[in-house]
């Protein structure tokens, strides 16, 4: 079945012509042109076809795309890929901390969309085929499930936190930089935003680290990346 | 305000000169008058008494009589007056002069002067009856005023000649002072003027320097300088209009600013609309007849363009507005150069490092540098028919990164030029058919090299061709854990 794709934008033409060219891709597309219609799409989309993928300008009237962000990663795990105006700003942080777990500048090119699209489709989809538990101390990974508990309690990790946590748990001990750290999650190329990987650890560590100031089990590695103590 | 201390002094000097010169020989005039009159005086007395046959000791009698007031016994008299007259010197024994022989003269006061005979004769010869004047040096007694008087007897050997000598020390002792007194009073109005007009100046000058520091301060892009208001009057007035222009003038620049800014922003929509109907095109492209299909390539290609030019005048107006944050992060210059030539598009260009500097690191937007790279090595494809090598060189403190064409180079004028904004190359101009560019790119590489703390120029290539080269600074060795620190906390910053 194609992938069920939202997109959040209130400019009509744009809609249309993303409309028409993720349909081309072969993408099941609904629109909505505020913060509220995604809501409500949202909610309606759980009974009939769950959608798989959000594409949300941040530029919103009413209900912003920080807040839409935040309100449905509050019930939802769904992969989301913010539109901001411009990648310089504290948008593109503020965003990411919203939940968005990717980004893209207006004006993007179709292609880029495409390929951020496809990337987060992927990997969502994607099993690893690695043993079934990992465990570091009172965090246990199930890459298989898609569960991690901490402390035997099960914590709820968005698609790209579970990815970055498993793949620092398939090399414990092991630095990754941000460059291998985001080729390897999101698909990018030595030019992707460090800011990502940044952004989505500090989000990682809030929800398995006792004391996220002064983490345990994800580490920063000054000057060369991150690990996770064996 | 030195060469105002020098001018006030040679003009201090000039005028004491001036004056000391006019006193003096006013003072030495009224002496030596003085000092004519008396010889007059006593020579007409004398000459009454030698015509009437009086002997000579009656002639020493009225000398001493007429002299006896002002004889000294000093070896150097204020005053002292000798008679010539039948061959035989009258005088008063009671003056001597020191000779340099050590005898005392008696009575031979030419000799005694030791100043020639002859000088002193001739004044006298040169002008009978009347007094002749000269002024003599008598070391070691100093200047004196010697006064000849000529009297003619019935006979020549009835001829005397009456000489005073007056020393004008005491004239020369006020005169000393005079000048002291001078000089004292005109270093003192030297000095107090400096200082005085130091102060003045200072008062007076202190808002306009207040305007030339806030005038730097614009002219360095601080637009909000503005000079406060202080005291009333004439300075208030240039205050205000100063002020006044400023405002005016940042209104101007910032509307300008906000217009770019807005154009680029208000294309952003219709241009990704575009991009991305284009794009459902594209992929029917086949299904299209010919003459449409060279349609589509021209409206894709042109939109593609179109869209640099946004994108590039999008990031022109913010750094214009200052607003761009730069993300930088610590990186290898080999790593950076070698990915950012392979994330250019077209043919691969031949890369030399230098191995000494490719592991060495500098602080870096990453994707910033990649637009650089990617803008030079398009400006030689469009300028200069392609990069034929790219260079990284070991600078010390430096790196040199160089892309190298074997085009027709850069003409020597056109040096600075091709880096400013919608500047293409002359020789360029016949050639904007193959896709041209935004026309800010070599701007916004020049933009961005400054940001990094860096510089960029244009050679010509040896062997012909041109050479673009970016000079950026690198992290001193032993410093990168530091600056790893500085970065990771930027971005802590950019989301506390």
């Amino acid at each position: 079945m194609a992938s069920h794709i939202l997109i959040v934008e209130d400019d009509e033409r744009i809609r249309a012509s993303m409309c028409l060219a993720l349909e081309d891709e072969g993408y099941d597309v609904t629109e909505a042109a505020s913060g509220e219609e995604a809501l409500e799409a949202f909610t309606q989309s759980l009974v009939a076809q769950p959608f798989d993928l959000l594409i949300i300008d941040i530029m919103l009237p009413g209900i912003d795309g920080f807040a839409c962000c935040r309100e449905l990663r509050r019930q939802s795990a769904i992969p989301i890929i913010m539109v901001t105006a411009r990648t310089d700003t504290h948008d593109v942080v503020a965003g990411l901390e919203a939940g968005a777990d990717d980004y893209v500048t207006k004006p993007f090119e179709p292609k880029e969309l495409a390929a951020r699209i496809r990337a987060l489709l992927r990997r969502a989809r994607a099993g690893d085929g690695g043993p079934a538990v990992l465990s570091f101390g009172d965090l246990e990974i199930l890459p298989e499930a898609g569960v991690v508990r901490v402390g035997g309690e099960e914590v709820h990790l968005t698609r790209t936190e579970f990815l970055l946590l498993c793949e620092l748990a398939a090399n414990p001990g092991k630095v990754l930089s941000r460059e291998q750290l985001l080729e390897r999650v999101w698909s990018y190329d030595y030019f992707g935003d460090g800011r990502l990987v940044d952004v989505h650890v500090r989000r990682l560590r809030t929800k398995v680290e006792p004391d996220p100031a002064n983490p345990h089990h994800v580490l920063t590695v000054r000057g060369l990346g991150y690990k996770l103590a064996p | 305000m030195l060469s105002f201390g020098f001018g006030a002094l040679a003009l201090c000097l000039l005028v004491t000169t001036i004056a000391y010169f006019s006193v003096r020989s006013s003072i030495l005039n009224q002496s030596i008058s003085n000092a004519e009159a008396r010889a007059q005086a006593v020579g007409k007395l004398v000459n009454t008494f030698a015509l009437r046959g009086y002997t000579s000791a009656q002639e020493e009698g009225v000398l001493a009589e007429v002299d006896a007031g002002d004889l000294t016994s000093t070896p150097c008299p204020l005053d002292a007056s000798v008679l010539h007259m039948q061959g035989i010197w009258y005088a008063d024994d009671a003056f001597v002069f020191p000779s340099p022989t050590g005898t005392p003269p008696t009575g031979d006061v030419l000799n005694a002067l030791g100043t020639g005979t002859g000088t002193v004769q001739s004044i006298v010869k040169s002008k009978p009856g009347a007094a002749a004047t000269q002024v003599v040096e008598v070391p070691p007694c100093g200047t004196y005023v010697l006064t000849g008087y000529s009297l003619p007897g019935n006979t020549a050997s009835q001829d005397a000649q009456y000489f005073s000598l007056v020393s004008l020390d005491p004239v020369a002792h006020t005169l000393h002072l005079l000048l002291a007194a001078l000089l004292l009073a005109g270093m003192v109005t030297v000095v107090a003027g400096m200082v005085l007009g130091r102060w003045g100046a200072d008062r007076v000058l202190r808002p306009l320097r207040n305007v030339a520091q806030v005038a730097s301060a614009i002219a360095d892009g601080r637009l909000d300088s503005r000079i406060e208001a202080e005291g009333a009057g004439d300075l208030a007035v240039l205050t205000s209009s100063f002020n006044r222009m400023v405002d005016r003038l940042q209104q101007r620049i910032e509307h300008d600013a906000r217009f770019a800014s807005d154009v680029s922003h208000e294309l952003r929509s219709p241009i990704t609309t575009l991009a991305t109907a284009l794009s459902v095109i594209e992929s029917r492209r086949e299904e299209l007849p010919e003459r449409a299909q060279q349609a589509l390539d021209l409206l894709s290609a042109e939109v593609r363009r179109f869209q640099a030019m946004v994108r590039d005048l999008l990031e022109i107006s913010r750094l214009d507005a200052g607003s761009v944050d730069f993300q930088m992060s610590l990186v290898e210059v080999g790593e950076l150069v070698r990915n950012a030539l392979s994330a250019t598009s077209g043919a691969a260009v031949p890369l030399e490092m230098e191995q000494s500097v490719a592991s060495r690191k500098l602080v870096a937007d990453k994707r910033r540098f990649e637009r650089v790279m990617t803008n030079l090595i398009d400006n030689a494809e469009r300028h200069g028919g392609g990069a034929v090598r790219v260079s990284v060189e070991d600078g010390g403190e430096l790196v040199h990164i160089a892309v190298e064409d074997e085009g027709p180079g850069v003409a020597e004028a056109e040096r600075g030029r091709i880096f400013e904004r919608f500047a293409r190359g002359s020789i360029a101009a016949g050639r904007r058919g193959r896709g041209g560019g935004s026309g800010l790119g070599l701007a916004l590489v020049t933009e961005h090299v400054r940001l990094h703390g860096g510089r960029v120029w244009v050679e010509d290539r040896a062997g012909g061709g041109a050479r673009f080269v970016i000079e950026l600074p690198l992290l001193p060795l032993g410093e990168e854990d530091e600056a790893e620190d500085d970065a990771e906390a930027d971005v802590a910053g950019a989301t506390s």
